[in-house]
């Protein structure tokens, strides 16, 4: 435990060291800002609609933003250990190679963690400025729970994807061709529904649907909805990811 | 302190070692001596539960390296041949981090003993990135010796150093031998020579060679070799050298300069002085190239042509 904690402030501190980290964070709120204030202009000059702002208006872009920023986030990782042969000063650290994996993973879960939770200045300003109701919370704390988990499934695929290669660059590719994978599973699920809605095969369906990273999050969380399914859902990719990691460092040891 | 027996690696079909015998006492130092690819850092590799051998087993500061590795991680500093540093650390945030890594109960003071015994005091705040080759050389000796550990593996501790550098490095590993069991690879000769105690000289997965360095060069006799040069007109004067009693070859390198193999442990340089003086010749000078462990490395890891090659030409002049 101690290990993992000791890995992970060092990677956590180093996000903070390198402009990759700034640029990521600048990108994203520059952009979330833009979306917000679009947003606002256009809900207070609509006068004839009833329709109100939602807590979770800036959730949306995030998201698609985050399919980007977290194989920047992770590519470094464990890759950068590999081409650097700093790998072999962690691997004769008395340091167990699960340790090593999950420490990155948590630095990285950091990291963005404070950059999610910056995100809510959005929802306290909206509450802030809709009195005297204000914003409806539920779906906020509920997609906020959720996205946390998802956020720490792309970093876990990261950090596997990372494990694999020796250069940044190849594993932000990699990376990112994975998460994209993950998410338009979805695009797939929904034809596969139609198609089995007119009587056409629903097995498959079904494992697509189950699959689909992005409906977990949609279907429920973002409505306001905690569903444990979704919860086992992100907790098996960030589990089956590190796993993954770990053996790949362990078999560097046999090569 | 390090007890290797039968010590095996393949990888896929290529036996890297083969069959590793040695053992490394307290307080000793070690020199792994081999060309490039002979096995050595795969043996370091072992050695520090880097990677597990294929067979045999290997006994480290009293731990197995493949039951206990971490055991033997807590015990063994490591300074693998790529040093292995983050350059967008400091030389203090690097020491710190390893200090944290390795539980260190006096971290401060231990990264601060480091720091100074690789006289890196100036340059605590710099970022590895921008220091010289030499300076990171010591920021990975100060990782390895951070936590006084039992016993060192450096592996070619002074490549790509200058010779001041190199001079600075291996006096420090001298002094480190005090109170570690060091074992070090190199494929400089002259090293192996200056700093171990004891010499292992490995060739293709095997060791060949293994005692105290004065003991190898007795063990190469007849090797013992004179250089000596002549002004003037040298005809004649390789008969009279080879008319001295101890000689055994003479060789004419050209310019009045002559190569002479004599029987070891004879000191018969005022002789051929005497008899080339006598036969009129003009000395300018003699100078003993003793045996270096150069020429007994050659012998022990070139095939055996070269060998046979020496033998033939000996005989000749017998």
């Amino acid at each position: 435990m101690r290990n993992i904690g000791i890995i992970a402030w060092k990677e956590f501190r180093q996000y903070f060291g390198s402009p990759i980290a700034y640029f990521l964070a600048i990108v994203i709120f520059l952009f979330l800002g833009i979306v917000f204030a679009l947003d606002l202009v256009q809900t207070m000059s609509n006068t004839y609609s009833a329709q109100v702002l939602e807590g979770t208006v800036v959730l949306g872009p995030l998201l698609t933003l985050l399919l980007f920023a977290t194989p920047a986030i992770t590519m470094r990782l464990l890759a950068e250990e590999n081409g650097a042969g700093t790998l072999e000063l962690l691997l004769t650290a008395p340091v167990r190679d699960a340790e090593l994996v999950i420490g990155k993973w948590c630095g990285a879960a950091l990291f963005a963690s404070v950059v999610l939770a910056l995100t809510w200045i959005y929802p306290i300003f909206l509450q802030s400025i809709t009195k005297p109701n204000g914003i409806d919370q539920g779906p906020l704390v509920s997609s906020y729970i959720v996205l946390f988990l998802l956020v720490g499934a792309l970093l876990a695929v990261g950090v596997g994807i990372s494990s694999l290669f020796s250069n940044a660059t190849a594993a932000f590719f990699a990376s990112l061709v994975v998460s994209l994978g993950l998410w338009v599973s979805g695009l797939a699920t929904s034809t596969l529904s139609y198609m089995g809605s007119m009587g056409g095969a629903s097995l498959w369906g079904t494992v697509l649907q189950y699959m689909d990273f992005t409906s977990h999050f949609y279907n429920t969380a973002y409505a306001g909805r905690l569903d444990l399914t979704d919860i086992v859902y992100y907790v098996s990719i960030i589990a089956l990811s590190l796993f993954f990691a770990t053996r790949v460092i362990e078999s560097k040891r046999w090569r | 302190m390090i007890q290797v027996t039968n010590l095996t690696k393949w990888y896929g079909l290529r036996k890297a070692i083969d069959g590793l015998n040695f053992h490394a006492k307290k307080g000793e130092i070690v020199g792994f001596l081999g060309p490039n690819g002979a096995g050595k850092t795969t043996t370091m590799r072992i050695l520090t539960a880097y990677m597990p051998p294929s067979e045999g087993r290997a006994i480290v500061a009293g731990y197995d390296v493949v039951e206990e590795s971490l055991e033997v991680r807590r015990r063994v500093g490591y300074l693998p041949e790529t040093v292995p540093l983050y350059s967008d650390m400091t030389v203090l945030d690097y020491l710190d981090f390893m200090a944290a890594m390795r539980h260190l109960p006096n971290a401060d003071q231990c990264v601060d003993e480091a720091i100074q015994r690789v006289n890196l005091e100036d340059r605590v705040e710099s970022y590895i990135g921008n220091l010289s080759k030499g300076m990171r050389q010591r920021v990975g000796l100060a990782q390895a010796v951070l936590h006084k550990p039992e016993v060192l593996i450096l592996d070619e501790p002074t490549i790509g150093l200058d010779p001041a550098q190199v001079v600075e490095i291996r006096a420090f590993i001298r002094e480190l031998g005090a109170d570690h069991t060091v074992l070090l690879s190199t494929h400089i000769l002259s090293e192996a020579q200056q700093i171990c105690n004891r010499v292992l000289i490995i060739n293709k997965g095997h060791i060949v060679a293994e005692d105290r360095p004065e003991n190898l060069q007795a063990r190469l006799a007849g090797a013992e070799r004179i250089t000596v040069e002549l002004a003037g007109d040298t005809d004649g004067a390789e008969t009279t050298i080879a008319g001295v009693k101890g000689v055994l070859t003479v060789e004419p390198m050209g310019n009045g300069i002559f190569e002479i193999e004599i029987t070891p442990g004879k000191e018969i340089r005022p002789a051929i002085v005497r008899a080339l003086t006598r036969a009129g010749q003009d000395v300018v000078e003699v100078h003993s190239q003793g045996v270096d462990l150069e020429q007994i490395f050659l012998e022990l890891t070139r095939s055996d042509d070269k060998s046979k090659g020496k033998r033939a030409s000996r005989r000749q002049k017998e």
